[in-house]
């Protein structure tokens, strides 16, 4: 009955693992062959690979797990799903109901424990309405602001004995959730204005624009108006990276331009962003001379942290396509004037950007590997075309900054939650979804090992991901931090003990390469690149002493106070 | 400042501790909460008393309307409204005592709704200010148990929450 739901849903990936709680499902997925399954090795990595999934392809991922370890073994990918808004749908089973409160064995109250990092939740109470909870579910996760909404099952809902009359509702209404659907004309009048007007303007779109799909209204909007525009982490791809207007990615290791244009803005068009703490730096100092316009599709976004001048609450898509054509007399408008300070605002902007504040900074005379240097060899031997996900930490950083993404839907991290062990199973998921394209996970040799085992699924299935380990043989982000803030003690940031990577992967059979020294770095890199069929874990040893920069200083600092290289600071 | 938001819910199981959750999250504190079923049994109403300021009260009310189950809710203290709360208190109430409790509960207009030899048990409605100056006014030797519902209330006029 529930995989006939999710058949019905148009479901056709499920990441998941067995157990007593779900046998009676599993038995249903054995018996039929439009949903495939995938089996991991860890309910973790379930959870990243239907994120990975959803991410890439806008479909929300599913996920089955077991009742108690299993459920419990989901959390973090469901919190991970939640803080970025992903939408995913987490079946669980549970104990029989007529067990449930017993402490019985496996049994864990999954909806209590997942509370807080749900869009919402259920706990089945009767079979027959498994297919309209199902369908539910899924309304829940995808509209609106997405996010993960998880289904509980008691064992005894799914006994195959229990039959019952099945029908897939078409569409679901529910009284206490209307999420909006377009934006409230007054609004969007006062933000035109604004826009009209402004001299210094700044477009600051995240990732409710690649949620949203609205990547090509922003590019219309941008190009429009002429606007610098700059991406949040989660952002990058909503608009080409490596496009003039584009001045990189903004917030803690954000560029000199970008944090800089920011701070000395008059207005700040946010879209589909939540001035997060790792954007804004000290609030009180943020963008201190701009008036705020806020879109979002999420009323408690707005005015949450940063006062919005203009809040507009509505779907992205919609509410710029009516910008852009009420915007497109008004800037046809322009007057000389207007036109000259935004003139002079480009040169003050270009002014920074002279700043090259991603210069990578090595002594040509040694051959160590600096981590900037892996990815850009990446860059190069992808094209700047792959899917690229990455795990979290310094190699995080250094992959936004150093891989421009001309698309929305490419660049795939945990942003919100931060989650090591994130990268690996999401590649998989986003494999899955495109068989044939080109994923690579750019990886730490700290974030690596906290899902490592899902090596082994990626042999089961065959999927040819190739894996860019910078290995700097250090928790690279904490070490910079305890380098910066605690006199270098480097207190359990050290990685030892590390494995051989590529004996490693050759046990899973797949392959491996190692490389040290500069010269090779491209070349290996092509060669790993150019293996179609298997997956490639690329071992790459770089200096463990390299900080990412710019960095902003905190605590007490504006945007436009920043590290620019070691102790080097605006 | 004390706010009072009444809240529309779904009357179903976890509904409750989802809108606790969300304050114990989010570093919300609750003053009062009560909750019970309305005349539509598919709905509960739940009124919150909460200390915030503006912009954390605006914060609140639109996290409790991200809650799935929250049908509308609507900030008593936005607008005129009656609001009660209803107490009981049990009191010391023998020898010379025994008058005095009495008359000082005839003065707020309480009832004596239990009687022994050594004690009075009081209900008292009103508002959590009167309410407290009861408490205040009574010797506090006396008081052997209290408890209160927290508070309840409605818009004044033609304002009303419902679906």
């Amino acid at each position: 009955m529930l995989i006939r739901a999710l058949q019905d849903e148009g479901v056709d990936h499920v990441f998941g693992y067995p157990g007593g709680a779900v046998l009676h499902i599993y038995d249903a997925v054995f018996r039929q062959n439009r949903i495939q399954h995938v089996l991991v090795r860890h309910e973790q990595a379930a959870t990243h690979m239907a994120d990975g999934y959803a991410r890439s392809t806008g479909r929300p991922g599913v996920v089955l797990v077991t009742s108690g370890p299993g459920a419990t073994n989901a959390i973090t990918g469901i919190a991970t799903a939640y803080m970025d808004s992903i939408p995913m749908v987490v079946i669980s089973g549970q104990v029989q109901s007529h067990l449930i409160g017993t402490d019985s064995f496996q049994e864990t109250d999954m909806v209590g424990v997942s509370r807080p990092v749900v869009k919402h939740s259920y706990l089945v109470r009767t079979a027959s309405e498994i297919p309209e909870t199902i369908k539910k579910a899924f309304h829940i996760a995808t509209s609106g602001r997405p996010g993960p909404v998880v289904v509980d099952i008691p064992k005894d809902m799914t006994d195959p004995t229990n039959l019952f009359d099945y029908n897939y509702p078409e569409k679901v209404t529910m009284r206490s959730y209307s999420p909006a659907t377009r934006g409230h004309t007054g609004q969007i009048k006062k933000a035109i204005r604004l826009l009209a007007k402004c001299e210094r303007p700044m477009i600051y779109a995240g990732g409710g624009v690649v949620q949203g799909d609205a990547s090509s209204q922003l590019i219309e909007l941008t190009r429009l108006l002429g606007f610098p525009i700059t991406n949040t982490l989660m952002g990058l791809g909503a608009f080409p990276g490596t496009d003039k207007q584009f001045l990189g990615m903004l917030g803690m290791h954000g560029t000199f331009e970008a944090n800089n244009a920011m701070h000395h803005s008059d207005l700040v068009f946010a879209i589909g962003a939540r001035f997060d703490d790792r954007i804004t730096n000290t609030v009180s100092k943020f963008c201190p001379y701009a008036e705020i316009i806020h879109l979002d599709i999420d009323p408690a976004s707005i005015s949450k942290t940063v006062k919005a001048d203009v809040p507009i609450v509505g779907p992205v898509d919609t509410v710029l396509d009516e910008m852009i054509k009420l915007l497109e007399p008004e800037v046809a408008a322009r007057s000389e004037k207007q036109q000259q300070m935004l003139k002079e605002w480009w040169e003050q902007i270009e002014g920074w950007r002279k700043q090259d504040c991603l210069a990578v900074n090595r002594d040509e005379s040694e051959d160590i590997i600096k981590p900037q240097e892996a990815v850009q060899a990446v860059y190069k031997a992808t094209n700047g075309k792959a899917y690229v996900t990455s795990d979290v930490g310094q190699h995080q950083m250094f992959a936004a900054q150093y891989y421009p993404f001309d698309a929305p839907r490419k660049w795939i991290n945990s942003g919100g939650l931060g989650t090591m062990g994130f990268g690996l199973p999401a590649a998989m998921g986003v494999q899955v979804a495109f068989p044939d394209e080109q994923v690579v996970c750019i990886t730490g040799e700290g974030s690596i090992q906290m899902n490592i085992q899902e090596l082994s699924t990626c042999s089961q299935y065959g999927l040819p991901i190739k894996i860019i380990n910078v290995n700097n043989q250090s928790l690279g982000m904490v070490k910079q931090w305890q380098d910066m803030q605690y006199e270098g003690r480097h207190s359990h940031s050290y990685m030892d003990s590390l494995p051989d990577f590529v004996k490693l992967v050759e046990s899973y059979g797949h392959v491996g390469f190692r490389i040290e020294s500069r010269d090779e770095l491209e070349p290996i890199m092509a060669e790993a690149m150019a293996i179609k069929n298997k997956l490639v874990f690329v071992d790459i040893l770089v200096d463990p002493s390299e900080h990412v920069y710019p960095m902003l200083i905190a605590p007490n600092g504006s945007l436009r106070d920043m590290w620019l290289s070691k102790g080097v600071r605006t | 400042m004390r706010r009072i938001i009444s809240v529309l819910i779904e009357n179903e199981p976890g509904a409750l501790s989802r809108v606790i959750g969300l304050f114990a999250q989010r570093n919300y504190n609750i003053e009062t909460l009560t909750v019970a079923p309305t005349e539509d049994e598919s709905l509960s109403r739940l009124t919150l008393s909460i200390l915030a300021g503006n912009e954390q009260a605006e914060q609140i009310t639109k996290q409790l309307n991200k809650l799935i189950e929250v049908v509308k809710l609507i900030d008593l203290t936005e607008g005129e409204h009656i609001e009660r709360e209803l107490m009981l208190i049990k009191l010391q109430a023998a020898g010379a005592q025994r008058a005095e409790v009495k008359r000082t509960s005839d003065i707020f207009r309480g009832q004596v709704v239990d009687v022994t030899q050594s004690t009075y048990t009081i209900q008292l409605t009103g508002t959590t200010e009167k309410l407290d100056a009861f408490l205040k006014a009574l010797p506090e030797s006396s008081v052997v148990e209290v408890v209160r519902s927290g508070v309840s209330g409605l818009a004044r006029g033609e304002k009303v929450l419902t679906v």
